[in-house]
């Protein structure tokens, strides 16, 4: 970040002196080039044989017709061919789970930047035990996949989930709803997907509370101030002052989230394994492998996946990183 | 008009100044209800005896407390229980090997970037910025396929590797973050005193970076605590090296092991990364905001 221009600055009024201790200079920053190179140098390693090398590996395979059962006989490079793509793009199911993808990205992205954004908002004032309550909101982002989503089945249950128990009784519900595996639609889309998305706001919330949190301490207090005695209400105040300040913030967000929702996978998974509407790129990839065995078809949707992604990463980089990458 | 104007405008600043007061309370309560609710009925049901469960579901409150599902879900396989403690250390010994070989790989890797301008230090940068937001799924085949080839499927040493490799990165950005507040003076003054370089980052930077090298080591013990993806994928095959997540993901939804005796596994789980989280709140929120912002 700030470092380089830090190295930088007393660097460049200094030329005038001619230079007796250059040479030395020189060879520092020659050697400093070599150390920072074999100090970065495992974990280039690393990053190169276990994530690049595999995901060029994942090219290969798309274009071959590969299953798990002749793994162990068939070669690195087998008989090339489009089929896997050609079964992709001309299968439904893919065309609809891009089509879940999107929704459970989308909305669940919007959900739980709403969601944080509340939160941020009515946490901001101080409050005896304010500290607890904003750690409490926290724990839904680091607790156990499987321990948060566990219980959320559980909960959901329609023989013996609490809701159920409680929306029969209280909130006149006709017959319990089974939220994680009833595929009809309301308004559009299938109430296990809804669950699902209910579950990622509730899951990723605090993401967004965390940095709107932060953002919003950094708001000038005399703005509000200003505005107050101005005679902006409260509303007014969010949206004319609070809001624009917080706009970047989101923007950032919502990139962030969208990509990681996109790429989600356990959440679905453990709580629907993909059933009733709800089956992602990212568990189709996984049960292709899996259960289907398709080592070539999972490696196509997965590169497709990874192709819509790099597109939004692209945009990230270009349309936001600037401002930060410039150091 | 311009008296009624300002009038309606007191009015309605008293009104909004009202009703978000109101408002703001019922959040907080619904919010806190809505975090903390999975939590508590987590460990309620991993009180309550199943048959007591099934036939009031609704009950809020336990009755008797009974043991007899952590006593269940912990005892080994071979005493009729779930083995959850070869689970447990499982999970351990993954999340500590991780944390230790991310570090010594990270460590070093983190000061380069921060401190040493060599050749390809911005290309490094955004490989792995790209490795941080591209998606796991898209690794999981070729690692399959890989690690079944040459047979180190099964084995915790083959998941601590695929961990260090996902992990490593983040980490590097984190430290970095850090390393960069170092003040370069202080770094200086050692090398003028005869200081190397390694000799620098050994004496200087290191015991300087130790809180953020604590945060970082907590963060990277949660996720790889929390992993579900890989360890479903290389170790659903031998019950003896499951980590307590796939344990639970693994046993819930058979007839045999009562869902109160999961749900006690599940506060298992839960209890090491709460504890860890309360312990080090403000370290790990400023490191989870600094890993993700400064991508």
């Amino acid at each position: 970040m700030s470092t380089e221009a830090d190295l930088a600055a007393p660097a460049a009024p200094e030329p005038e002196p001619p230079p007796p201790g250059d040479r030395g200079r020189g060879s520092l920053r020659r050697a400093d080039a070599r150390a920072g190179l074999a100090l970065i140098s495992p974990t280039l390693v690393i990053v190169l044989v276990m994530v690049v090398l595999p995901i060029l590996w994942t090219v290969l395979l798309a274009f071959q017709r590969l299953r798990l059962l002749n793994l162990r006989t068939s070669g690195l490079f087998g008989n090339f061919t489009l089929n896997n793509f050609d079964n992709v793009f001309g299968s439904s199911e893919f065309w609809g789970s891009l089509g879940t993808t999107l929704a459970y990205s989308v909305l669940g992205t919007g959900a739980a930047i709403g969601l944080g954004l509340v939160a941020a908002l009515a946490l901001r004032a101080p409050f005896r035990g304010r500290n607890l309550v904003r750690a409490a909101m926290l724990l839904p982002y680091v607790a156990p996949i499987v321990a948060v989503t566990f219980a959320w089945k559980t909960m959901l249950n329609p023989q013996f989930g609490v809701t159920n128990y409680w929306g029969t009784r209280l909130l006149g519900w006709d017959a319990p709803i089974a939220f994680l595996s009833e595929g009809r639609p309301v308004l559009g889309i299938p109430v296990a997907l809804l669950t699902v998305i209910a579950f990622e706001a509730w899951r990723s919330f605090p993401f967004a509370f965390l940095f709107l949190t932060a953002r919003l301490q950094a708001v000038p207090g005399t703005l509000e101030e200003a505005a107050r005695v101005d005679g902006a209400t409260v509303s007014q105040r969010f949206r004319h002052v609070l809001l624009p300040q917080l706009l970047p913030t989101i923007a950032v967000l919502a990139v962030l989230r969208f990509i990681w929702t996109f790429n989600s996978f356990d959440d679905i998974y453990l709580l629907t394994g993909g059933g009733a509407g709800t089956e992602v790129i990212s568990v189709s990839v996984f049960n292709s492998l899996t259960a289907r065995g398709d080592i070539g078809g999972a490696a196509a949707q997965a590169l497709v996946l990874a192709a819509i992604l790099a597109v939004l990463v692209g945009l990230y980089l270009w349309r936001l990183a600037p401002r930060e990458e410039q150091s | 008009m311009a008296g009624t104007g300002s009038t309606t405008s007191w009015n309605r600043d008293r009104v909004e100044t009202g009703v978000f007061g109101v408002l703001r309370i019922v959040t907080i309560a619904g919010l806190l209800l809505i975090t903390l609710f999975p939590f508590y009925y987590s460990v309620l049901l991993s009180l309550r005896p199943l048959d007591e469960v099934l036939q009031n579901p609704g009950a809020l409150l336990p009755g008797d407390i009974d043991l007899g599902s952590y006593a269940s879900v912990l005892s080994s396989a071979a005493a009729g229980g779930q083995g959850f403690l070869t689970f447990m250390t499982n999970s351990a010994l993954v999340a500590l090997g991780t944390v230790l070989l991310t570090l010594v790989v990270a460590l070093p890797g983190a000061y380069a970037v921060s401190r040493l301008r060599f050749f390809g230090h911005r290309q490094i940068s955004v490989l792995f910025l790209a490795v941080y937001l591209f998606p796991a799924i898209l690794l999981a085949v070729p690692l399959f396929v890989f690690f079944t080839r040459i047979g180190l499927r099964g084995s915790l040493v083959g998941l601590l590797i695929v961990y260090v490799s996902q992990i490593v990165a983040v980490s590097i950005y984190m430290l970095r973050n850090y390393f960069d507040t170092v003040p370069v003076s202080l770094e200086e003054a050692a090398a003028i005193d005869g200081c190397s370089r390694l000799g620098v980052m050994w004496r200087i930077s290191l015991p300087l970076a130790k809180p953020a090298i604590i945060a970082n080591a907590l963060f990277i013990f949660m996720i790889a605590w929390n992993e579900f993806l890989f360890a479903l994928l290389f170790l659903v095959e031998d019950r003896d090296r499951w980590t307590v997540s796939l344990g639970i993901s693994q046993l819930a939804g058979s007839i045999e092991v009562p869902d109160t005796v999961l749900m006690a596994g599940s506060v298992i789980v839960t209890l090491p990364i709460i504890v860890l989280f309360f312990a080090s709140e403000r370290l790990l929120t400023e490191g989870l905001t600094a890993g993700a912002e400064k991508g």
